[in-house]
């Protein structure tokens, strides 16, 4: 077993973890990675909630706008969309600013990481809740509206909790999309945790040790959410009878 | 109450990204890779090395409130024209293709450029002797640009950091890598490093390795650009530089 | 044909007309000089990223159906393997796979000076393996699961009756199975192999030229940061639309 340890490079690992040593900045960068996934998510949400409402209720043109966003979004590697949303996104905010006769407008490297994951969140997003809100029996909505509940009440009261448990699976996958594909902001440079390990990696030439704690990290990530996620969902489907042999 | 939360998110998504705008800050891009011994990352994740304590000093002389911002190296040019950050001083050489695009400050230093490769191989800093070979170099650079125009037979593989093609050459995938001299001198020197040596330096071309290292603004920032050159001039007059340089290289390297 | 008479409504052709615009806007005030000096180059690449998605995808899929074969009926010492395989590639970004396989594996070879004179040096050296290995095993990864759920899904009766013809076992999965868990996965395979598409660039880290290195390249060189990037987003495009096209033909054949 040392052996193998000694074989892969591992053998000053313990210390070159230690939260005082590379492995606090590791943390810092998991704790950005959350960060921006988190900010993401939650834009991606956003996005897609007024997402499928356009596509499911919108008129003609917002519908055929949203099916381009989501198409496109989809069809395109995210990196590219990354890249172009970075740039694009920073040089459209100053010259608004500018526009505006205000100065020059700072982003921040969290503030754009969400900026562009959630725009890319939102596309997937979109669907999945579009999805989730046709699963929802249409006489639940119809009632509402025959109460007279105006729209974003009923949103808010019906909708919402309804499609809850049919989104839930779907925005658990977003979820851990979101996590990995902040790794993908490394390539702008942004300080997340692949950066860091790989700053780590080639500052101690251990690439092993640092590939692999990172590896372990994200993994970690993935399992706790899992966990969560199926507390949600039992949440989600709490008072309704299970899905087995039912109608979806 | 779902809606409302979200609604939240949306608001503090948006007011992040609008932000305020800053007051007199200037972002110092440097690229975000160890680059030693110019600049690299402490396990205290502190940027440090030779290009930093020169461009704390700079901003010191010339009264600038810097911040220093990494950068990917290979948009750190985009980086600067969409405002990302506001100069580069990230061992960026002065050349006639990337005037075209920003402006530079005077240099701040100087290094040829070299090729090294492992010890035991027979190469020499010149095309022929280079041809059927693999040369790694870093994207962007002069270096890649050197590479293109000279080493016509040669098989270029191209790096997004030197840091990469450094680890590359360790580990033999490549024959050799042509860099800047004094980085080279750091990396021939550590651990991983020793299985190269400095096998000489490349035939001069002005017009594609430029006149020195510069800090590079956006066009037409010429407050900045000169703010930065008094800077620089101060720090060479009142021998910080060299005080500096002294702390990391044996020799003068301006 | 009704796709014609959809797309003739007012709206639709405002919004067409729209676009027109937008492309002579961008064709005329955006910079494309480069475009012919860079076109071989790019035609390389665009080779490089389909014979890497091609291949990649293709052993990927010969992978996951072990893989899922193992999780759905294997025994305790072949599923719980395959299944921590799975969750290893899909809990982790493949961007720190790619890195971990190559500079990792690389950092090791100085140590085994034995290697670079060995017969695998030369493919060794080179970073395509690498990258095909690494999308392959994402692959097979993120499609393991999937067959997984196939061959679950595929019924019971139809396994009994070829059982009670007295079919051998490996036919039985050649003739019966395997055929009907590959049907009932092919709508899921185009996005797969979509979503697969969308990993290639990811190898233009590790020195791979494929089509994202070149559109890198363009911008190193000239400066030009939006032109490449929107060009190279219409090329994703436009192979992900073949990708589609390829399984629906698939899936009605």
């Amino acid at each position: 077993m040392t052996g193998l340890f000694e074989f892969l490079g591992l053998g000053a690992s313990a210390e070159l973890l230690s939260l005082s040593g590379w492995g606090g900045n590791l943390l810092r960068g998991l704790a950005n990675s959350l960060q921006i996934a988190f900010g993401a998510f939650g834009l991606g949400l956003v996005i897609g909630l007024f997402g499928a409402y356009g596509k499911l209720y919108g008129g003609k043109v917002t519908r055929d706008l949203l099916a381009i966003y989501t198409t496109v979004i989809r069809a395109v590697p995210e990196l590219v969309l990354i890249l172009i949303l970075y740039y694009v996104g920073s040089d459209i905010i100053n010259k608004v600013s500018e526009g505006l006769g205000g100065g020059r407008v700072e982003i921040n490297g969290v503030a754009a990481g969400i900026w562009v994951l959630g725009v890319v969140q939102g596309a997937y997003a979109t669907e999945v809740l579009r999805g989730a809100i046709n699963a929802v029996p249409a006489g639940q909505i119809e009632a509402a509206k025959s109460y007279g509940m105006p729209g974003l009440m009923i949103m808010r009261r019906v909708t919402i909790p309804a499609m809850m448990s049919f989104a839930v699976p779907g925005l658990a996958n977003l979820w851990l999309i979101a996590t990995k594909d902040t790794a993908l902001l490394a390539v702008v440079g942004f300080n997340e945790l692949t950066l860091e390990t790989r700053q780590a990696a080639s500052s101690t030439r251990a690439y092993f040790t640092f590939f692999l704690a990172a590896g372990f990290l994200y993994l970690m990530v993935t399992l706790c959410s899992g966990a969560v996620f199926a507390r949600v969902e039992k949440w989600a489907r709490r008072g309704q009878p299970s899905l087995k042999g039912g109608t979806s | 109450m779902k809606l409302r939360a979200l609604l939240a998110a949306a608001t503090a998504a948006a007011a992040l990204s609008a932000g305020a705008a800053a007051a007199e800050q200037v972002k110092i891009g440097i690229a975000a890779e160890p680059y030693p011994p110019f600049a690299s990352l402490d396990s205290a994740g502190n940027w440090v090395g030779w290009e930093v304590e020169v461009i704390n000093a700079v901003c010191a002389a010339a009264e600038l409130d810097c911040v220093i911002t990494p950068v990917a190296w290979d948009g750190i040019i985009p980086s600067l024209t969409g405002q990302q950050i506001d100069a580069i001083m990230a061992s960026m050489s002065i050349t006639e293709e990337r005037l075209k695009t920003i402006d530079f400050s005077d240099p701040y230093y100087n290094t040829p450029a070299v090729i090294v490769a492992d010890k035991s191989m027979d190469i020499e800093a010149t095309p022929e002797s280079l041809a059927g070979k693999i040369v790694g170099i870093q994207a962007s650079t002069i270096h890649q640009a050197y590479a293109q125009e000279y080493f016509k037979d040669t098989e270029l593989k191209v790096y997004q950091t030197q840091d990469e093609a450094n680890q590359d050459l360790f580990a033999g995938r490549i024959d050799a890598t042509q860099a800047d001299s004094i980085a080279m001198a750091d990396f021939v020197n550590s651990d991983t490093g020793g299985c190269c040596e400095i096998k000489g330096a490349v035939a001069d071309d002005p017009a594609i390795l430029g006149r020195g290292v510069g800090a590079g603004v956006r066009k037409g920032d010429d407050a900045l650009r000169e703010a930065l050159n008094k800077g620089i001039a101060a720090i060479l007059a009142d021998g910080t530089h060299e005080k500096i340089t002294a702390k990391y290289f044996t020799t003068s390297i301006y | 044909m009704t796709g014609l008479k959809e797309l003739m409504q007012p709206h639709r052709i405002a919004m067409m007309l729209v676009f027109a615009a937008l492309v002579i806007w961008c064709a005329v005030s955006l910079r494309w000089d480069w475009i012919p000096q860079y076109a071989p180059l790019a035609l390389e690449g665009l080779w490089a990223t389909i014979w890497i998605l091609a291949v990649s995808t293709f052993l990927g899929f010969l992978l996951a159906v072990p893989l899922g074969l193992a999780q759905a009926v294997g025994p305790w010492y072949l599923s719980i393997p395959a299944r921590t395989f799975c969750t290893i590639i899909r809990g982790t970004p493949l961007l720190l796979q790619i890195w971990l396989l190559y500079y990792g594996l690389g950092s090791l070879f100085p140590q085994f000076p034995w290697i670079r004179s060995s017969e695998l040096w030369p493919y060794l050296r080179q970073a395509w393996p690498y990258a095909v290995l690494a999308l392959t095993l994402s692959y097979a990864g993120y499609e393991g699961e999937v067959m997984r759920g196939a061959f679950s899904g595929v019924a019971k009766g139809q396994l009994e009756a070829a059982k009670s013809f007295g079919m051998p076992r490996f036919t039985m999965f050649r003739r019966i199975w395997l055929p009907q868990a590959v049907r009932n996965v092919l709508p899921t395979l185009g996005g797969e192999t979509i979503l697969q598409l969308k990993a290639t660039p990811l190898v233009a880290t590790i020195t791979v030229v494929e089509i994202y290195a070149v559109s890198s390249r363009v911008r190193a060189d000239t400066f030009i940061v939006y032109e490449p990037l929107l060009l190279l987003a219409l090329v994703y495009m436009a192979i992900a639309g073949v990708i589609a096209l390829v399984f629906r033909r698939l899936e009605r054949g």
